[in-house]
This record gives structure tokens, C-alpha cells and sequence, in this order.
């Protein structure tokens, strides 16, 4: 899947966990740029994406994504 | 959570549930959204959109304030809790306790939970907080003692929590989430953690029966559907999440089930189809030798096996029901003639076999049984009777079930729908007593003429206060009563006991006996000390078995009696009006009472408040002899 695709996707998911349709998301963007992103959102956002995706991260993934760009290459590694 | 129907079109609903105007009608649109299996996103879209919503007074929500009081992450429980009491038609405002605060939380009369002021706390803890410190090692005295320390510990929790909020108390079972360490022998070294977690599990189980404390069995949860799907260490690792988000739906089912079961809102009735249901085949066309039923075919044995659940509900007092587009002397033919039926005709107390359609035949058994058309739980194969139902009566549950009827009773039992909080001798008795219902309508035709129907009953009554024998049962119908009950004042054990030992107070409970048996604890009157001279009504509630029987004016009488002795001068009652209990609304107008809010409404919205003199009362006649038992 293209990474433009995924980080479509990762977009719609934060837009649906926080009720906010204006988030727009870039591979540099990071946790702290968005408002309501807490860590309880991340977590939440985390469960969401693993089941979109169909994939498990390992707990040393989740606490290394720095940026949003991260995830998306790490989605990519796991979908092979 | 298979037994909701799949979420069509989620967002598109959802946006135009958000549009409406209306505070009912978008509560009542997002509820119609609670009850479709929902991804672990649309719970929590749906819940964004629940706390959105304005209250609506007018909707026939309950509001329930519920504090998680945790050791571990429960936040994530939220959402899928409040979304479940949507369904239920509960209004859930939720706290989440700060992890491993509880304690100070519940001391600290300046915390965070006390400023909450929560009507229901649930407790849920992890074992190796309790337990984790008892060497493998420990001998089984060592071992009990650890576990009698955290069940004094814990009870007296649930002691602290009541005296500071009242209202109702629910513990969490624990989950075993250690690995195995010997094997099988796991079982019998008294410090091992499953044995340890087992026997904690016990015990506490029964000192929360026994403190009236409502038990979540997320233990027993997880043995199901496997500890993994509850239990994810990655989660754990990540967030001290103990229950996983993908149980969160189904953990918050299960705490919605206990607190609408607590006030009274599970289902009462089982309503059954026939062809395909609780057999195979279709009898009109295949005869009664040709359905496939009982031994000798699995699929015969998987219908067999939903008869064998229906009866076992039967025996715990749930009511059974038959709802079939058939011939009603083909479909009573099978109960008589087929050997392998399980379920008898005397089982079913509505039997309804005949062509018309099935939600007007719902509204019928309803009516028949005198029970709420929400008390219904319809089991129907064809899926098209199931969307039919729902669209009609969005208020009967209809649970979806599966294609192979192999399936049939784990969906019903996972539904939950009949969630009881209490076993009582009339629980055990009701099924009989439905029976003997009929019987009595069968008279009532014969003898034509209401007093001359009452008069061949031969009624006696039975009442007294509330012992520790009836205390159970005395609660459950306070709680569970949603028609005749003028203030739906809902009350635990402990406030039931409180109330009937202040000597000033009046709490009244009294059985019916007729001819044809035992209708049971019928009634419950609670009169609290009002200003003096003066007896308050808090609530009055009468099963919907006996009500019209005269037993109303007989009660009355009894309670004016009591008033005198105790030389009050006054009563007074007020009837607050409920989506239910209109058949209240003139009861005290009947009853002699005069009218006292002085204009229409100032008591709130359809209620009113009323006064008797106790002077001036005149004792109602009725067909009723009394039977004083000789403690009270």
C-alpha cells in the first residue's frame, strides 16, 4: 500500500477518535501538534490502527514512533 | 457481542442522529445505534456523540452515576459502558478512579470520587495487588490467612463506599494472568497463584453475596471466550490496561446488565418461535413425526438443547412464551404427541400459534401476561420476523441469531437479557404461579361477574415486616416492580433493613393465597416518620399478577389500621408518574386521598401529592380474609 494511502487512512481513524474533521496529518507531524492527542488517545489510536490494518505493533515500536511518518513505515514493515 | 445485529451504514446514521433537534428523539436515534455490534472506533464515535446530546427529561432515561475504582487503566471501559447503559435506557456519567488511588480516593472526603458523588461504584482490582506478596512456598493455612485478610480488606471497601454514597456496590472478579508454574499441580500447592486466585474468587463471591454487593464475573468472562481476549499483555505493557480494549464491549454489556438489573430493567420473558426454533423443520408441512427434535440427529440435539435452556429458565422464574405463525392445533399437537419435547404445554404461560403478524402477536402476550412489551426477549430464526420486530417495537430485544442452530443458546445466554441479582422462593415458584393464572382467567369466564370471580378465589393475606427470611425478596420487588409503583424509589438491602427498623416507620409486605395456591410476597408498602402525627408513603409496589384483586383497598385498610395504633393522624403519598406505572396515576384518588398540590404539575410534571385522614377513613369491604403470621 502506498504511503499516501496509509497515512489517509491514519488520518480518518484520529479525525473518527477525536471528533475533529479538521486534523490533517504529515509524516513529520507529531503527538504534540495535534490538540487532544494525550496519551490515552495515542493508546486509543494505536488499538484502531492495529485493527484497520490487521497487524500488531510490539510494545517497543509504540514507545519509539516519534512521528506520524514512524507509523507509516512501520505499517509498511508489517504488512510486508 | 454477536447477538446485536451488524452496524449498517454507522456514519451516515451517526451524522444524522447528531442533526436532530430534538433531545428525545436524538437520545432515542443514538439508542437505536447502541444496539448494533460496533467496531472499538464507532463506540467511542457513538459516546463523543452521547455527551454531546442534551438531557432529555422526557426520554425515560435513568441517570446513573458510575465511579471505576481501579488499580489498573480503565478508562478505555468508559465509552463502551456508557454506550452499553444507552441500550438499556440508562444515562451513565462515568468516573474513572486514578490508578491505585482507590483507597485514598475512598478515605479523602475532599477527593475527586467524593465530589462525584457516584450512586454506583464498582470495584475493579488486580489479585497480585492482594496476593502477590504469598510465597509459592506458603503452607494452606498461610495461603487461607492471605485470603480472609483481602476479604476483610475488600469487604470493608464496599462498607466505606456505602456509608459514604449509598446506592449499589459491584466487585469485579479477578483474573488469573499468571502463567502456569508446576502444571497441573497448580491446583493443589496452596501458594500457587491460579489456586490462590481461584479460592480468593470464591470467597469473596460469597461475601458479596452475602453484603448484598453485586458481583462482575469477568473470570468467568475470560474462561469463555479465553484469557487472551480479555487479558493482552502488550496492552498491560503499554498502558496498565488489565481487561483488553477488545473486551471492553462486552465488560461494558455486563456492568450495564448488573446496574439495570439492580433497577429492576432485565428481561422477564422469553418469547419463542416454533418452526426452526425449538425445532427443526416446519410442522405444517413436515407433521409432528417429521421436525427434527431430540436424540438420534445433532441437529435434532441442538434444538433439544435450546428447549433444555428455555425449561432451566423457566425453573429461575423467567416466564416462556411461544410466538408462531401456525395452526394452533398443529403446534400444540407437537407439545402433546412429539416424545422428544422437552418443553411442555403447561410451560408455556402465552401460547400464540395463529397467522397474524408477529409484532401485533407480541403486543398481545404482553398484554396477556400484563407485562411490559421491554420485559420481552423474541427468539425467532428468520430474519426477517427479527428486523420486522425491531423496526416496529425497538423496545423488545431480538437477539440475532445464527445461521446453525448448533449456536442457538450460547447467543441467548451471552445476551445477558435475564441478568438477576437474587434467587427468592417466589423466583422458584413463579412459573406455577403464571399457570395458575390461566387457571384463574379459565374461572373468571365460567362465573361471569367480577365479585362473584373474587368471592369463588376464596382469598387470605398474609402480611408482616420485613424479617431477614424476606428481606431478599421484599427488595427484588421493590426494584423489579415498573407498574404498579407509585414513586419507583429504588432501594438496596441494607436501605430496605435501615427503614424497617426505625420504629417509627411502617414496612409492610404481604402475600396472597387463593384457591388455586400461593401467589407469593405480592406487595411492599414503605411508610417513613413524617413531620409529627404524620406517616410518609414513600413507595407502595404490587406484582402485576395480583393487582385489580382487591388487594389494593385490603392493604390500605391494614396500613390505616397500623396509622391509628400508632395514633398518626395523617398519610401522605405522592405518585410520580414513569413511562410504566400509569395504572397508579388514580389509585390514591380511589383510595379516598385528597388532592393537595395545589395546582396541577407543581409536584413536577404529571405527579401529584395527597393526603388521607386517618380519622376519617372508611374501611374498603373486600372478598380478602387476613392471616396475621404469628412473628409480626
Amino acid at each position: 500500500m502506498p504511503d499516501q494511502d496509509i497515512l489517509a487512512k491514519l488520518t480518518g481513524i484520529l479525525r473518527d477518535l477525536l471528533d475533529d474533521e479538521s486534523i490533517v496529518l504529515a509524516p513529520t507531524t507529531m503527538r504534540q501538534d495535534v490538540s487532544g492527542w494525550d496519551s490515552f488517545a495515542y493508546v486509543n489510536f494505536i488499538v484502531a490502527v492495529e485493527g484497520e490494518f490487521g497487524i500488531r505493533f510490539q510494545v517497543a515500536d509504540v514507545e519509539a514512533f516519534k512521528t506520524v511518518g514512524d507509523i507509516v513505515s512501520q505499517i509498511t514493515v508489517l504488512k510486508g | 457481542m454477536n447477538w446485536l445485529p451488524k452496524a449498517e451504514s454507522f456514519k451516515e446514521h451517526l451524522a444524522a442522529a447528531n442533526r436532530i433537534e430534538t433531545a428525545r428523539s436524538r437520545l432515542e436515534a443514538l439508542s437505536v445505534l447502541a444496539n448494533a455490534q460496533l467496531s472499538f472506533l464507532e463506540t467511542i464515535q457513538l459516546d463523543a456523540a452521547l455527551r454531546k446530546a442534551p438531557a432529555a427529561p422526557d426520554a425515560g432515561f435513568e441517570d446513573v452515576r458510575l465511579a471505576i475504582l481501579t488499580a489498573s487503566t480503565v478508562d478505555h471501559l468508559l465509552p463502551p459502558t456508557r454506550v452499553a447503559g444507552l441500550r438499556r435506557n440508562l444515562r451513565i456519567e462515568g468516573y474513572a478512579g486514578g490508578y491505585g488511588q482507590y483507597r485514598q480516593d475512598l478515605l479523602n472526603p475532599a477527593s475527586g470520587l467524593h465530589a462525584f458523588k457516584p450512586n454506583v461504584v464498582l470495584f475493579s482490582l488486580i489479585a497480585k495487588d492482594f496476593i502477590g506478596a504469598v510465597s509459592v512456598s506458603a503452607s494452606a493455612d498461610e495461603a487461607g490467612r492471605a485470603i480472609g485478610r483481602t476479604v476483610a480488606d475488600i469487604r470493608d471497601m464496599w462498607r466505606r463506599a456505602r456509608e459514604a454514597f449509598g446506592g449499589l456496590v459491584i466487585q469485579q472478579s479477578f483474573m488469573d494472568v499468571e502463567p502456569q508454574l508446576f502444571g497441573g499441580l497448580d491446583a493443589a500447592v496452596p501458594g500457587a497463584s491460579s489456586r490462590l486466585v481461584a479460592q480468593l474468587n470464591a470467597a469473596l463471591a460469597e461475601a458479596a453475596y452475602a453484603d448484598s454487593v453485586l458481583w462482575l464475573d469477568v473470570a468467568r468472562a475470560a474462561a469463555r471466550d479465553g484469557l487472551d481476549t480479555w487479558f493482552d499483555v502488550v496492552r498491560w505493557l503499554q498502558a496498565k490496561m488489565e481487561i483488553a480494549p477488545q473486551a471492553a464491549s462486552v465488560y461494558g454489556d455486563m456492568v450495564a446488565r448488573l446496574i439495570a438489573a439492580a433497577r429492576g430493567h432485565s428481561k422477564k420473558c422469553l418469547v419463542l418461535d416454533l418452526d426452526n426454533t425449538l425445532w427443526g423443520g416446519v410442522i405444517g408441512d413436515d407433521g409432528v413425526e417429521g421436525i427434527a427434535l431430540g436424540q438420534g440427529s445433532a441437529a435434532g440435539e441442538a434444538h433439544l438443547a435450546l428447549q433444555r435452556y428455555a425449561k432451566a429458565l423457566k425453573e429461575r422464574g423467567v416466564i416462556l412464551a411461544v410466538c408462531s405463525k401456525n395452526d394452533i392445533g398443529i403446534a400444540e399437537a407437537a407439545f402433546r404427541d412429539h416424545p422428544e419435547m422437552l418443553l411442555k404445554r403447561g410451560d408455556i404461560a402465552a401460547f400464540v400459534a395463529n397467522w397474524d403478524d408477529k409484532v401485533t402477536n407480541l403486543r398481545a402476550i404482553a398484554r396477556q401476561l400484563n407485562i411490559g412489551l421491554d420485559s420481552l426477549v423474541f427468539v425467532d430464526d428468520n430474519p426477517m420476523e427479527r428486523g420486522h420486530v425491531r423496526s416496529e417495537l425497538p423496545m423488545v430485544a431480538v437477539p440475532e441469531m445464527p445461521n446453525d442452530p448448533a449456536h442457538y443458546v450460547r447467543v441467548l445466554a451471552d445476551a445477558g437479557y435475564f441478568e438477576a441479582t437474587s434467587f427468592t422462593k417466589e423466583d422458584r415458584e413463579r412459573a406455577d404461579q403464571y399457570a395458575a393464572n390461566a387457571e384463574r382467567e379459565g374461572l373468571m369466564n365460567a362465573v361471569g361477574g367480577l365479585d362473584a370471580y373474587l368471592e369463588q378465589l376464596a382469598m387470605t393475606v398474609e402480611f408482616g415486616g420485613v424479617t431477614p427470611v424476606n428481606l431478599a425478596r421484599v427488595t427484588q420487588l421493590i426494584n423489579k416492580t415498573n407498574q404498579f409503583n407509585t414513586t419507583t424509589l429504588r432501594m438496596t438491602e441494607p436501605e430496605v433493613e435501615a427503614l424497617a427498623s426505625d420504629p417509627k416507620a411502617v414496612v409492610l409486605q404481604f402475600r396472597l393465597v387463593d384457591k388455586f395456591g400461593d401467589n407469593g410476597l405480592v406487595s411492599v408498602l414503605l411508610a417513613g416518620a413524617g413531620e409529627p402525627g404524620q406517616l410518609n408513603l414513600a413507595n407502595w409496589v404490587m406484582s402485576c399478577r395480583v393487582f385489580g384483586r382487591q388487594l389494593e383497598e385490603e392493604a390500605m385498610n391494614i396500613l390505616v389500621e397500623a396509622a391509628r395504633v400508632r395514633s398518626v393522624r395523617t398519610l401522605k403519598a405522592a405518585y410520580l408518574p414513569t413511562a410504566k406505572n400509569g395504572v397508579v396515576r388514580d389509585l390514591f384518588e380511589r383510595l379516598g386521598f385528597t388532592r393537595v398540590d395545589a395546582d396541577a404539575g407543581a409536584a413536577g410534571e404529571g405527579a401529584s401529592q395527597w393526603l388521607l385522614s386517618v380519622a376519617d377513613y372508611v374501611a374498603r369491604p373486600t372478598r380478602i380474609a387476613r392471616k396475621e403470621p404469628a412473628h409480626a
